[in-house]
């Protein structure tokens, strides 16, 4: 131990030399990779002259495509981070059997199992599904741009800034030990009084932000900006479980915001909230953590719920079968989704009529679910199926989803769940709905609306070697762990004494390398499209004989997605423009109002995750800089009037007549 | 239904499939429901607070109760304080609906004078309490105590800061549209921290003097 002289705790904080995770070689190996590979990409980067590129037409643009676009980026790579972590815990519990130890110390392990978590709902789920929404809704409405482009943005770079705090605590001190809600006390200044906590509370405070206000921008977006003529009931069912979706998120995260400050304080300031002595309640912070937690799951699986359904009538050939029923069906759940939280506890003691109640609203959810899965039955009944990429998904969620739910339906039940509670039943349930329903509607989603971004579809056969090696590897993983779950394991344990387990674990191991090799494809997939692009070109801007507005502009849309905002006359209104003779307007056209870039976002979001990078590590000046920075450039951007201009009719024709021509071509 | 079909233009019972007519520049319509929207998610971060002092009140872990702290009259000085306040806030509005700037940006100086004193009062009661030993730190009374007031006086102040950037941008630009909609977005704020300081004042003040 060096010890410091009294002045650096004034510049540096509690940062020390020994923070630095130098003497574990996973560690030391994987940020070696990181910094060459980092080095490589702004070499690449500086080379192609492409600084002024990203600059100005993407890190400071206010297009909701482009946003969408960065946030599935974000998604991408901090899915490889949670999946590496996901393979390093299956590998340390397929070895660490009967004496050997494996190759994680429990410090390390715990680590692992807590940034997985936070990693994977936060950093991967969440982007992917407000990338996609914040792609897909402005389009499917016929409108521009969002309500607040410029929060927009904002909100996308206060999301990378906790993700950047994540990946920081890697390299620099440790991440939080607790899982991934990080229940006090467990959690508190006593119990954990390293730098790992502060990471997990900042880096979600500060996403957290990002999230609440792009809720705020797509409700309103959704509520002011429909084109004319589309009524609440003739909203894309996608839309619809958009705009539920960030009802949810309005609606909970402030209370997540609230309740993880409460924790805050009771670590930086010594308060007495979920402390166990001078009248603090822990239970409290577990109740207060899953009014936001439950809703939570709900904002992941509402907007694959509406992909689900986008895909099920374009594939089909026909009109979703119960519309109504479809969105009162989410309209319910929405609701519904707020009454059920404390059944993540029943263990907790509060009773057999509160467990009741609880119990109970659990168990009637899966009632509009169960008719959301025949309203896709009956879709595709005498349908004209074409089993393209996202039809597959589909069916897969379909099966899959459906175990998953009957698992869920029998942990509702307070008896058995006080069985199964903390399990490996239960982790392997909550696998079985989001990967089974979030993450294999993402992908979906991601082959429906690639060729609408980008202007070229994916290519199919990587994307199905992917789909093969994602549905098997899933199934290969988690049905191990509900067989050990139901003989009792407990989550999160770092080696077993039993070793007739191992044989399960072992398995589940081989699961997540077939998981592996799916998101390989994945990755080969794009890569391959890419260099096969003009093979796979979309040139009508509807390559799936889509049903809904999205598919009336071209692959991918100008800036400016439609030339005349469209008027809508039925829920499928391209559908519909399709079967009444609809020309496209050919001139005419007129200068179009549209936000202007601003790097307002990108200095704001910076300021605030510096200012939670030095609260972190107890650097007060630096917190006390940043923060007075952060307040100041959001003062200065509001003296910034001019946030607007006009694309003159013109460059319209000129955009418009290029579409024609492709047109022409195919 | 009979709405949506009135928005939709028919020319010759044709169906008409865009408009040609550019809709007006984009109105203050969203900034007011968004800013709405927010509001209420920042009401829930009071609610989450509320219902943390709902559970926690009473554990004075051998510590102060309110009873012991409180000082009514001294709370009640600062509710007028902030309910004046609103009323000052409301006649600039007014100002500001006939075009008054001077007189506008005079009752905004009167609001924010009247907030200003609203957070001295606090920070004294603060200070006196801290100096008495009844710190954040005591009990979880006393935890949930201070958080809520303080979030509730920290709101007030980026009301306050905002107040000031507001009058000076009033000052460069004028009553802009741009600048009515940003005054008529601190009015909703400010009203709203007026709300939840009746809150604060029944539940905690009122009720925590009570045995």
């Amino acid at each position: 131990m060096t010890s410091y002289p009294e002045w650096w705790k004034l510049v540096f904080g509690r940062f020390t030399f020994e923070a630095l995770p130098l003497h574990e070689p996973i560690l030391v190996a994987t940020f070696a990779v990181v910094v060459l590979g980092g080095l490589a990409l702004l070499v690449l980067i500086t080379r192609m002259k492409a600084w002024g590129y990203l600059w100005n037409e993407w890190f400071t643009s206010v297009d909701h495509k482009k946003i969408g676009i960065m946030y599935m980026i974000l998604g991408v790579i901090m899915l490889l981070r949670g999946f590496a972590d996901a393979l390093m815990m299956r590998g340390q519990q397929a070895i660490a059997f009967a004496g050997s130890e494996g190759y994680l110390p429990p410090h390390h392990y715990d680590q692992i199992f807590t940034a997985h978590g936070v990693i994977m709902i936060f950093f991967v789920a969440m982007p992917f599904v407000t990338g996609l929404m914040n792609f897909v809704v402005p389009l499917q409405i016929g409108a521009r741009d969002v309500a607040f482009p410029f929060l927009n943005n904002f909100s996308f770079w206060m999301t990378v800034g906790g993700a950047v705090l994540v990946m920081a605590s890697l390299f620099i001190g440790e991440f939080a030990k607790t899982g991934w809600l990080a229940y006090p006390p467990l959690s508190g200044a006593a119990y954990s009084p390293g730098v790992g906590m502060d990471y997990y509370l900042w880096a979600l405070q500060i996403a957290g932000v990002g999230t609440t206000l792009s809720g705020v921008n797509l409700v309103a977006t959704i509520i002011k900006m429909r084109a004319p003529g589309m009524d609440m009931m003739k909203m894309p069912v996608f839309t619809w479980t958009s705009l539920c979706t960030n009802v949810l998120i309005v609606a909970t995260f402030p209370i997540l915001a609230a309740t993880l400050a409460l924790l805050t304080l009771d670590r930086y300031v010594g308060t007495n909230f979920f402390t166990n002595d001078l009248g603090g309640n822990p239970m409290m912070y577990v109740n207060l953590i899953w009014i936001w937690g439950h809703p939570e799951v709900y904002i992941l699986i509402l907007p694959a719920f509406g992909i689900f359904s986008e895909v099920a009538s374009t594939f089909c050939g026909k009109r979703l079968f119960g519309y109504a029923s479809m969105v009162y069906a989410t309209v319910v759940i929405t609701i519904l989704s707020y009454l059920v939280w404390l059944h993540h506890f029943f263990t907790m003691g509060s009773g057999a009529s509160v467990n009741s109640f609880f119990g109970i609203t659990t168990m009637i959810i899966s009632i509009p679910t169960g008719a959301k899965i025949f309203n896709w039955l009956f879709t595709m009944y005498r349908g004209r199926i074409r089993f393209e990429l996202p039809m597959m998904w589909l069916i897969a969620f379909m099966l899959t989803f459906v175990i998953g739910g009957m698992t869920g339906v029998m942990l509702a039940v307070p008896p058995a769940d006080f069985v199964l509670h903390n399990s490996l039943f239960l982790v392997a349930h909550f696998h079985n709905v989001i990967i089974g329903g979030v993450v294999f509607g993402i992908f979906a989603g991601i082959a429906y609306w690639f060729p609408k971004a980008f202007g070229f579809k994916l290519d199919p056969f990587w994307g199905k070697l992917s789909f093969w090696f994602w549905v098997v590897g899933f199934y290969v993983a988690f049905m191990p762990l509900y067989v050990l779950g139901l003989m009792g394991v407990t989550r999160r344990l770092n080696r077993f004494e039993d070793p007739s387990l191992q044989i399960w674990f072992v398995i589940a191991a081989i699961g997540a390398v077939l998981i592996l090799f799916g998101i390989l494809c994945f990755l080969i997939q794009i890569a391959v499209s890419i260099i096969h692009r003009d093979a796979l070109r979309d040139t009508t801007g509807d390559p799936w004989d889509g049903r809904t507005l999205e598919w009336s502009t071209s692959s991918p849309p100008p800036d400016y997605n439609f030339a005349f905002t469209p008027v809508i006359h039925d829920h499928d209104s391209w559908s519909d423009m399709k079967k009444r003779g609809y020309q496209r307007p050919l001139a005419g056209f007129r200068p179009i109002h549209m936000p202007r870039n601003t790097g307002a976002g990108v200095v704001i979001a910076g300021f605030a995750t510096l200012c939670g990078f030095a609260l972190i590590w107890h650097v007060w000046w630096l917190a006390a800089l940043t923060f007075v920075g952060a307040v100041a450039s959001v003062i200065t951007h509001s003296f910034n009037y001019d946030r607007d201009f006009h694309i003159p009719a013109e460059t319209v024709l000129r955009e418009e007549d290029s579409r024609s021509k492709l047109l022409a071509r195919a | 239904m009979a709405k949506a079909a009135a928005q939709v233009p028919v020319s010759n019972g044709a169906p008409t499939f865009y408009v040609t007519e550019e809709e007006h520049e984009h109105s203050g319509g969203s900034t007011m429901l968004g800013f709405w929207i927010y509001l209420m998610s920042d009401c829930l971060v009071f609610a989450v607070l509320f219902a943390t002092f709902g559970v926690l009140g009473r554990n004075y872990a051998a510590g102060p109760s309110g009873a012991d702290l409180f000082d009514l009259r001294l709370v009640a000085v600062n509710t007028g304080l902030l309910l004046l306040s609103s009323i000052t806030y409301g006649f600039a509005m007014l100002a500001m609906e006939k075009g008054r700037q001077a007189a506008m940006q005079g009752w905004l100086v009167v609001t924010g004078l009247f907030g200003l004193g609203f957070i001295a009062i606090e920070l004294y009661e603060f200070a006196h309490m801290i100096h008495e030993g009844a710190t954040p730190m005591r009990s979880a009374f006393l935890s949930s105590f201070f958080t809520l007031v303080s979030t509730h006086g920290l709101h007030v102040t980026f009301g306050l800061i905002w107040l000031v950037v507001l009058m000076r941008q009033v000052a460069r630009r004028g009553l802009i549209e741009a600048n009515r909609r940003r005054l008529m977005c601190l009015s909703m704020f400010w009203h709203f921290l007026d709300i939840v300081w009746i809150g604060v004042f029944s539940f905690v003040y009122l009720m925590g003097v009570l045995k």
